[in-house]
């Protein structure tokens, strides 16, 4: 569809390679740079739904609706978008919905904006309040593996697990004009 | 709108008689009133009851929705419960999941915590601003004889379809289903040929 492929840095495509292999077949998100490349490998393929969210809390309902009609679907978003979601976490404990999200960090490494702080020092914390495991990985070669054990977890072993993925991956954001 | 209602339609009548209507829909529920009306139409395995999680009924259904493209996906809530969630609305649409039928039971007050109005009392009129998030086929109805009709949209599936029903604000009585969502889980999806884990 564009270059962009031949241009995202691999851990990008490893994530989507896992996804594809997994079987994932609708991918919920509120975008981020973090979450560019794999936002458009899903929306060019015709064999995932890509869903486009007004508020992260919907991605809980939209993931485990496509469980209860037999389908794996995946929550991507920022770590602010996890304290949009605490009260709707508790669907998936409720009902012991497998679930799994993979939340690009802010407010942990080179951050510029002091607003992203605050949520993104609790957004493992909340997490884990709601009853869901939180793996991390912050190493570029390891995104792929790391992910993949977060898939199998939840949709073989019916966990809630959410991978975060260390800001250091994304890198600095450009806010000087050059 | 809030003038008391002896003409409107009642909420139980209007659900049994609209999921009577339409026998393979699958059915998501928002919580409170509406997921005692659901059960008390009968009790079905395709039935997803939501007992919390406000305002999270339309994104499990759209969910469900994509993920069965074949049948029917009906949620029943109350304004309420809609209103809180009402960015799904324009999620919904940019989807537009053919299946897909909102039916939004209006009395114009919270009723599970003392029968305080809403916004729908104070000026929000919901089919405004579902044609407003971009679904076109979005109406409201207020007699009981339109069941019939929507059903048959419902079946069709030719289009995500929004209708609000103005009902009266009155409290039947309690009719509880299971809370073990768990359980719901499990047998909604077996339900549809799938197993537990």
């Amino acid at each position: 569809m564009d270059q962009t492929p031949s241009t995202a840095p691999t851990w990008q495509q490893d994530i989507f390679t896992v996804l594809k292999d997994g079987n994932v077949r609708q991918i919920a998100y509120v975008p981020d740079a973090g979450h560019s490349h794999l936002i458009r490998c899903a929306i060019a393929d015709p064999d995932i739904q890509d869903i486009v969210l007004t508020t992260e809390e919907e991605g809980v309902g939209v993931v485990s609706g496509a469980w209860l009609g037999g389908q794996r679907a995946v929550l991507l978003m920022q770590s602010s978008g996890v304290g949009n979601c605490v009260n709707m976490f508790s669907l998936l404990s409720s009902a012991s919905f497998p679930f799994f999200t993979l939340v690009t960090m802010r407010g942990e490494y080179a951050e510029f904006n002091p607003w992203q702080g605050p949520m993104g020092r609790a957004t493992q914390g909340v997490l884990e309040l709601m009853g869901i495991t939180v793996l991390r990985v912050a190493d570029a070669s390891q995104v792929g593996e790391v992910v993949r054990a977060g898939l199998y977890a939840a949709f073989e072993a019916g966990d809630r697990v959410a991978v975060l993925l260390g800001q250091n991956l994304i890198g600095r954001k450009q806010w000087e004009h050059k | 709108m809030s003038e008391s209602g002896d003409t409107r339609v009642d909420r139980r009548e209007f659900v049994s008689r609209l999921l009577s209507s339409i026998a393979d829909a699958l059915v998501v529920t928002g919580l409170g009133s509406a997921t005692y009306d659901v059960f008390a139409a009968g009790d079905r395995d395709q039935n997803y009851y939501l007992w919390g999680a406000m305002g999270g009924s339309t994104s499990v259904a759209l969910g469900l929705a994509l993920a069965q493209p074949d049948r029917p996906v009906i949620v029943i809530t109350g304004d309420g419960e809609l209103l809180m969630g009402i960015g799904s609305l324009a999620t919904i649409a940019a989807k537009h999941p053919p299946n897909l039928t909102i039916v939004v039971l209006d009395n114009g007050h919270f009723g599970e915590t003392g029968m305080q109005r809403s916004h729908t009392s104070l000026g929000t009129d919901l089919v405004a601003v579902a044609r407003g998030f971009g679904i076109a086929d979005a109406y409201a109805v207020d007699r009981i004889e339109q069941c019939g009709e929507i059903a048959g949209r419902a079946a069709a599936r030719q289009g995500t379809t929004f209708v609000r029903v103005t009902i009266a604000a009155n409290e039947p009585p309690r009719a509880l289903p299971p809370r073990d969502g768990a359980y719901i889980k499990n047998r909604f999806r077996a339900a549809l040929g799938f197993p537990p884990l």
